[in-house]
């Protein structure tokens, strides 16, 4: 790098023309940077053009080279309702939940616990799926298994809770809660910023005209932060979308679908029905995987790429 | 409000004060009656075995319709309703909390059991039934995730550099977008990415720690660089003024006045990274393939890794299956333990080098 550096002193003739002389230096850090930054779209890229090279086979491939004998389209729909359908109850569960997280931290809780609160918020985010994998089975399933016989006896007329309960809790009820506690910390986290830059003088001019906290709330920091907690809750989508390892380990699929939540019969999801399978594929099955897995990352990619939209524009609008 | 008359007007009573003051709960009113509730629901909840969940459930109802009443009875409905609703959030919070304290409670207590030295010091090669450890997979993690910073760092550091120092106009807009975007990539398409671009070169049973390393990069890459940008951000403008005022080069002064200005902060968003991928099981899974001795090269052959020896043990147990469900549970007692500790000592080095910054 040393010898990138340039002499001190430029000719004092010129010293005004010497302004535009990019340094060898200069050129060669910029140059990192850019390329540094040109890899990672490069390898953005990469994912969707490698994908699509091996998943090409099972596009072409006649249909009963599928598993399922089918195609690959009749191939994925199941497992998509499935990803779908888990994600779906995370988000219903984790919504309400995560707001309140953000609202208790930065409007309710003492200021001086508040810190250590978020912080404990974020150490859920952290833990590994797969412990939360292990967790679900082995404690909220069976935990679950009361709920479940209570749902399928005096909610059974509803679709979803038709029955007959699973014993062993590897529904996908549980799935879904699980999945709940793990985007929780992700869409709190983006909730809680937003909330926390709330205009102090739109919060003290309703507390000041005799609002109580709950309804300087509703006024100033929930319409403040809507559309930020509407993008949180996709970036939390997407996590629920793509989730792995807890899904595969908890539920006990069967590839059928299937509205019913809480019986031992559940569809499968994209993501977990790849890390099932994988290992002992080979041939068109591992490109029939990828295929799916191409399904998984367009549709997250739409997921993320509006909740980004979402959110860049409310930060934008609030600032 | 029309019902209560006295709100109408602002006559001031015998003291002086505006009758429009009502009458409000004595200070610690509300929180005895939930404090009262709490201790019955844990004094039923040990001499009856109803669900606890359940009991707590009613706990709640019952004291938050007392607090409800006897508010709306002395401070009038708003006020009631502001009282429920600090009762609804915060309950909600306790809720959102319990699972992390049950999986803490539920990993130590299961996870003990096989927490030993034999445990650190022994591979799975040739083990059938109990004993064993796991030494090869907390090996081929350090490993795995080694080689993913190695690649992640500088990468991640330098568009954070680029995006803050060099960049302007659509390229840097598209580039934000874009990372934004690659956080939510799913960890097992990062994989399947890993193992199509290895298998184009190496065929299709290619299985490397390295190729595990590709994919937690993809991963990592994206936490790195907002957490960089973000702490490149707040280093102060009149340093940078100050360096080239003294005639020094731009990149001379990134890498000497901005980059150690920010160093605490980079250090710490990077433990932060390396704790969020350290127990990416999905995408090792399907790039490392199982390994039961210990492998310490990343480029050659398959290689153990804690995620993954989780999974297996507890998915694929043998008969009796107690001894594998006992090393799973250690495993993820140890993932745990590495992914707090990187966590704390992440905000440690922050509180104790990091103050410059701000």
């Amino acid at each position: 790098m040393s010898t990138a550096s340039p002499p001190a002193d430029p000719p004092p003739a010129a010293p005004l023309a010497r302004k535009t002389v990019r340094r060898v230096g200069d050129r060669i850090f910029s140059g990192a940077a850019v390329g540094a930054g040109a890899l990672i779209l490069a390898v953005l890229a990469g994912v969707a053009i490698f994908l699509a090279i091996k998943a090409w086979p099972a596009f072409t491939a006649s249909a009963d080279e599928i598993p399922g004998d089918g195609g690959i389209v009749s191939y994925i729909a199941p497992l998509a309702f499935g990803t779908v359908l888990g994600s779906v109850i995370a988000i219903v569960i984790a919504v309400p939940l995560a707001v309140a997280v953000a609202l208790y931290v930065t409007m309710f809780a003492p200021r001086k616990i508040a810190n250590s609160i978020s912080y404990l918020v974020d150490l859920l985010a952290a833990v590994p799926s797969v412990v939360y994998g292990l967790w679900g089975i082995a404690v909220l399933g069976p935990a679950a298994v009361g709920l479940h016989k209570w749902l399928a006896e005096y909610l059974g007329f509803i679709p979803l809770f038709e029955g007959p309960a699973s014993v062993t809790g590897r529904t996908m009820l549980v799935v879904g809660v699980v999945l709940a506690v793990m985007i929780l910390p992700i869409i709190s986290a983006v909730a809680r910023e937003v909330f926390s830059q709330t205009p102090r003088q739109q919060r003290e001019a309703a507390l000041a005209l005799g609002a109580t906290r709950w309804e300087m709330i509703r006024m100033t920091v929930l319409p403040f932060g809507k559309s930020a907690v509407i993008g949180g809750s996709m970036l939390g989508l997407g996590r629920a979308l793509g989730e792995t390892l807890a899904v595969s380990i908890i539920l006990s699929a069967s590839g059928i679908v299937t509205l019913n939540l809480i019986s031992s019969g559940n569809p499968s999801t994209i993501a977990a029905n790849i890390a099932l399978q994988f290992p002992e594929s080979s041939g068109l099955k591992i490109n029939v995987l990828i295929a799916s897995g191409l399904a998984l990352f367009a549709i997250t990619l739409v997921v993320n790429m509006a909740a980004r939209a979402v959110i860049s524009r409310s930060s934008r609008s609030s600032a | 409000m029309s019902s209560r008359p006295a709100t109408a007007g602002p006559s001031p009573d015998v003291m002086g004060r505006p009758s429009v003051v009502r009458g409000t709960l004595p200070r610690r009113g509300p929180l005895a009656v939930y404090g009262i509730a709490a201790a019955i629901v844990v004094a039923l909840g040990l001499a009856t075995d109803v669900n606890l969940a359940l009991l707590a459930l009613a706990g709640a109802a019952v004291a938050g319709a007392v607090v409800y009443t006897w508010s709306r009875r002395v401070e009038g409905r708003r006020r009631a309703f502001d009282r429920l609703m600090t009762l609804g959030v915060t309950s909600a919070f306790l809720l959102a909390v319990t699972p992390l304290v049950s999986l803490v409670h539920t990993v130590v207590a299961r996870g003990g059991a096989r927490f030993d030295l034999e445990f650190f010091t022994d591979d799975a090669r040739n083990v059938v039934g109990a004993g064993g450890g796991a030494m090869h997979a907390i090996i081929g993690t350090l490993v795995i995730t080694g080689v993913a910073t190695l690649f992640s760092v500088p990468i991640g550091v330098m568009a954070a550099v680029y995006m803050v120092e060099y960049g302007h106009g659509r390229l840097k807009k598209l580039l934000t977008f874009f990372v934004d975007v690659m956080t939510g990539i799913p960890s097992i398409v990062a994989g399947l990415f890993a193992y199509a671009l290895f298998v184009i070169f190496f065929g299709p049973s290619v299985r490397l720690g390295v190729m595990g390393a590709v994919a937690l990069s993809v991963l990592m890459i994206p936490i790195v660089v907002r957490s960089t940008e973000e702490v490149l951000k707040i280093v102060p403008n009149s340093l940078r003024e100050a360096s080239y005022a003294l005639g020094v080069s731009k990149w001379r002064t990134i890498v000497k006045v901005v980059l150690p200005t920010a160093l605490a902060g980079i250090v710490t968003g990077s433990m932060i990274a390396v704790s969020r991928i350290i127990g990416e099981t999905a995408p090792l899974l399907i790039t490392t393939g199982v390994f039961s001795s210990v492998n310490g090269n990343p480029f050659e052959g398959r290689m153990a890794n804690l995620p993954v020896y989780i999974f297996n043990q507890y998915k694929y147990p043998g008969t009796p299956p107690d001894p594998y469900l006992d090393r799973a549970w250690a495993a993820a007692l140890t993932l745990i333990v590495i992914v707090m500790v990187l966590f704390l000592a992440a905000r440690l080095v922050y509180r104790r080098f990091g103050t410059e910054v701000r």
